[in-house]
């Protein structure tokens, strides 16, 4: 046995008492609903499905980045193979429009003989067979015909529009904010009034998601109709593209989610094009086709986090104030239009920091180029933009001689601030409270000198950083999106969370789930939260943007109290006053639900309310761009190997101001995991394009964390309520994403002495930066 | 090719070519789905399996080299008693402290959890010690979604119990 006890064993005893049914579930960490079919292999993926009869589909895919694609054929002996073709010709001839319904419907399901084709790996015909290997042979025995165009593989080369790929000058959207100024004469002046201007550039790399289960679609007709199952996050973006695409009703198509290993972001849009190569196939096949892609093909062609360049100035008082913040954001939007402008979006309204200025001008472009289409990935454009604010306060502080936490906490946002977009803070605020957990356990710096445990001679350092991310759609978003869920109680007397969210490891069902049964005042044995499927779920919006516990879950809240008055209304008329929801519930279903019952559920359905006091006019891109922010502060210490030039990461605190931790243990789980991933694009995670392919498209070069890469993981839960979310939660998915990469960029300035203002931190980098060391 | 194996305690004969991956053979042919296929290639873990008490990962394994040998999948960890299911401990561990999230890693990090449990590798190690063995042991495993904390904790916690549990067995063996 171990030596000494493990210091969490008491704790996870004490969080084991507390899940015991009580009166109130939220804030304790229940064990998730889902865990034990995980540890055991049970929980059944779409690769794990019995398909019986199922068919596999491959794609077809192009092996350059711009051109025309002039023809598809197939070889001799296609025929004699049995696999069915599909392409472009195939969606028009069943009266069906061939596009990717997202924002705009640019991008089309399979490229069309005569249409330009726009990057690597662009689907050009599918194949499906009985068998995985067949239809790989016969996909062997298709030939697309493309004549080369000149390619488009800079955001400079964009932006010149030499070669154009989207309107006149490639540009998919721009934003611009202006605070405290009209024009651009007035803001020069202010900047021009600084006693000192910090400057900085940065470059942020592209990030591939990882999710351990690569995409993967089952589709099949019946009847007609098209179901279709696949790993996925947004059942109803799903919906709205197979429709679109097969110009059919809302309930001729039907989409569920599988157990699902892992998104963060990579399966909110990229599905719905898998999602309509396997319908398009299982159609022509009549057989259910599944599609699977392997790894290679998922790292070739679905999304990445976008690229970033940003150019910041910020001008400074000579008593050490921001007086002006200059910021330009471009990004590379790849191919088509996607999810580019909110991923912009996000990125120009974190693009200030949480920071007192009253001079704010924050311009952003995001470009088409021929790379494949970049898309959502956690933090969704403020990871990139954090980077950029968060090394600039650091060089500030530097330039000031001050330490960086008291930089961060002269002039950071509080209560009764405002910000960029001139939206008055009045509520869950958490900026004191993450700064200060932070300098409490900071403890002394690392001794700068020292030898490794492998006997390499290193510089250590130490980095902070503070930052915030607003939860849920911005600006008027939510209102848009009318978000709903449905609380039901069935006939055996237990309850029904119905709502399109999906659990995709983040825990979301264990939390609706404890959300239900507190606001219900039950046993959480008393109530399962169905798989989604738009068959029988109401459209709750999509899960991003770390949205889901926020707003859905208050949704939850607000359905699940509903449903209890009503419950114990009814007790109450039928000689059941001051008896408990789970007997009166029994009794009510009992009553309700006779032999031949064939109406309505007895069911609340609650539609998303908006906070009062939220407005946001999207032409001056001012106003409440979110209900509220999470906040949070980081600490780094790394050391830089000497010898090998490599960063490791010694230590990591992460401080987050969450509202409330409705189940603490994932609550810790999301950040820890979200730091990671930070950490990861920080020094070793890179996507590496050659002619705009991706280079590095395996697990082997294309690398993400190790367990060995990884530091024990210090997190501090801060809970500064939100006045209208579950329990005063607010969001918590991405924020973890933001802040850690930027904090191990300025520890190994720290360590070094010079900056580093691109990412990631890799060996070559701190090689190339020999030149530029300062030891003092 | 004929391959006999015994799979999770029964005897299973499968006729398959011989260099298809034990991976697709365990799943396809004999429908035990709880090995997941991650990267085809060896590097995250996803499909360890237990073949003749060594962790392995099947993506790597062609079929044939498993004739007459053992085979334990995610599927078996657990012990039957009955009709119950009595959770292995580091199934248990991994429920109670989170180690589970999107749980696609989940049945690979068990097995070689399982394996550092019972072959009490962290045996008379510190916490610190054991903490930095069980990231060495593990660096095979790749998830993506835990940050890796939450199931170093499990695994600590299981081995701790397992541990225990057998010094207690023993010194009732041994008044």
């Amino acid at each position: 046995m171990l030596r000494v006890p493990p210091v969490g064993a008491g704790f996870q005893r004490t969080m084991a008492r507390m899940s015991q049914p009580s009166t109130t579930h939220v804030g304790a960490s229940m064990p998730r609903v889902d865990g034990v079919a995980k540890v055991t292999g049970r929980a059944r993926y779409v690769d794990d499905l019995d398909a019986p009869g199922a068919w596999h589909g491959i794609t077809v895919r192009s092996t350059i980045a711009h051109g025309r694609l002039e023809a598809i054929e197939t070889l001799d002996g296609f025929a004699a193979t049995g696999a069915v073709l599909v392409t472009a010709a195939d969606i028009a001839a069943h009266g069906g429009s061939n596009e990717i319904a997202l924002i705009e419907h640019d991008q089309p399901a399979l490229v069309a003989v005569g249409a330009p084709v726009m990057h690597v790996d662009e689907a050009l015909a599918l194949v499906a067979a009985p068998t995985r290997a067949a239809a790989l042979a016969a996909a062997k025995l298709v030939v697309a015909r493309v004549v080369p165009l000149p390619a488009v593989l800079s955001m400079a080369d964009a932006l010149t529009a030499n070669e154009k790929l989207y309107g006149d000058d490639n540009i998919f959207k721009k934003f611009l904010i202006r605070k405290g100024h009209s024009d651009d004469a007035t803001f020069d002046a202010v900047m021009a009034s600084a006693a000192h201007i910090i400057e900085g550039e940065y470059d942020t790399s592209p990030q591939e998601q990882m999710y351990i289960e690569p995409q993967g679609m089952l589709a099949e007709w019946r009847d007609g109709k098209c179901f279709i199952i696949g790993s996925l996050q947004c059942p109803y973006y799903v919906h709205k593209a197979i429709k679109t695409l097969l110009q059919c009703g809302d309930d001729e198509v039907v989409i569920s989610q599988a157990v699902t290993g892992g998104g963060f972001g990579g399966k909110e849009e990229y599905p719905s094009m898998l999602a309509a190569h396997a319908a398009l196939l299982a159609r022509k096949a009549t057989h259910p086709v599944k599609m699977i892609y392997d790894r290679a093909e998922d790292i070739a062609a679905t999304t990445k986090r976008h690229p970033a360049q940003i150019r910041s100035r910020l001008g400074v008082s000579a008593e050490g104030d921001i007086v002006a913040i200059d910021v330009d954001v471009v990004m590379d939007g790849g191919a088509y239009l996607t999810l580019s402008p909110v991923v912009l979006s996000r990125g120009v309204l974190h693009a200030a920091g949480p920071y007192k200025c009253a001079t704010v001008r924050v311009a952003g472009r995001v470009v088409a180029t021929n790379y494949p289409p970049h898309g959502a990935f956690r933090g969704f454009g403020a990871p990139q933009t954090t980077f950029a604010y968060e090394r600039q306060i650091q060089k500030l502080a530097r330039y000031l001689g001050e330490d960086g936490l008291t930089t961060r906490k002269r002039l950071a946002l509080r209560s009764g601030d405002t910000t960029s977009t001139g939206q008055v803070l009045t509520f869950s605020v958490g900026t004191d409270a993450v700064l200060n957990a932070i300098a409490n356990v900071a403890g002394a710096a690392p001794v700068r000198s020292g030898v490794s445990a492998k006997g390499s001679t290193v510089r250590r350092g130490r980095g902070v950083c503070f930052y915030f991310h607003g939860a849920g759609f911005t600006g008027s978003g939510e209102a848009r999106l009318a978000g709903r869920a449905e609380i039901a109680l069935l006939r055996d007397g237990t309850f029904e969370v119905r709502a399109s969210s999906t659990d995709i490891g983040q825990g979301a069902i264990t939390m609706f789930t404890q959300i239900c049964a507190a606001s219900l005042e039950v046993d959480p044995a008393l109530v399962r939260v169905i798989d989604p499927s738009t068959a029988n779920v109401p459209d709750s919006g999509p899960t991003v943007a770390s949205r889901t516990c926020m707003v859905v879950g208050s949704v939850v809240e607000t359905a699940s109290r509903k449903l209890k008055a009503r419950i114990l209304e009814w007790g109450a008329s039928h000689g059941m006053a001051n008896q408990t929801v789970a007997l009166c519930g029994a009794a009510m279903a009992r009553a309700h639900y006779g032999a031949d019952h064939a109406g309505a559920d007895i069911a609340e359905l609650v539609q998303y309310q908006p906070p009062p006091g939220i407005a946001w006019d999207d032409a001056t891109y001012s106003g409440s761009a979110y209900p509220v922010y999470g906040w949070a502060a980081c600490l780094v210490d790394v050391s830089v190997d000497l010898d090998t030039y490599e960063v490791s990461i010694d230590r990591c605190v992460q401080a987050i101001d969450v509202g409330k931790a409705i189940n603490p243990i994932i609550v810790k789980g999301q950040i820890e995991g979200g730091t990671l991933q930070s950490l990861g694009w920080a020094v070793l995670e890179n996507v590496i394009y050659k002619d705009g392919k991706v280079a590095n498209a395996n697990m082997t070069n294309c690398i993400v964390p190790t367990f060995a890469d990884a530091p024990d993981l210090e997190t501090i839960l801060v809970e500064v309520p939100y006045p209208y979310g579950p329990s005063g939660a607010k969001g918590v998915g991405e924020i973890p994403m933001d802040g850690p990469a930027v904090a191990v960029a300025n520890a190994v300035e720290d360590a070094l002495g010079c900056s580093f203002d691109s990412l990631p931190i890799s060996p070559e980098a701190v090689f190339a930066s020999r030149s530029r060391w300062s030891f003092s | 090719m004929k391959i006999e194996m015994n799979v999770n305690g029964a005897a299973r004969v499968v006729e398959a070519s011989p260099y298809r991956r034990l991976l697709d053979v365990l799943r396809e042919d004999l429908r035990l789905t709880g090995t997941k296929e991650g990267c085809g290639e060896g590097e995250c873990g996803a499909c360890t399996v237990s073949l003749d008490g060594e962790t392995v990962n099947s993506c790597l394994v062609a079929v044939a080299q498993c004739h007459g040998r053992t085979v334990k999948t995610v599927e078996g960890l657990a012990a039957q008693q009955g009709d119950k299911e009595i959770l292995h401990a580091v199934q248990t561990a991994l429920v109670r402290c989170g180690g589970a999230q999107c749980g696609i890693c989940t049945p690979g990090i068990a097995m070689c959890a399982a394996d550092i449990v019972e072959r009490e590798l962290l045996h008379d190690q510190d916490l610190q010690q054991a903490r930095v063995m069980v990231r060495e042991l593990l660096a095979g495993n790749i998830c993506r979604c835990t940050g890796y904390q939450l199931i170093v904790d499990a695994v600590i916690e299981a081995a701790s119990e397992v541990g225990l549990q057998r010094r207690e067995r023993a010194s009732r063996r041994t008044p």
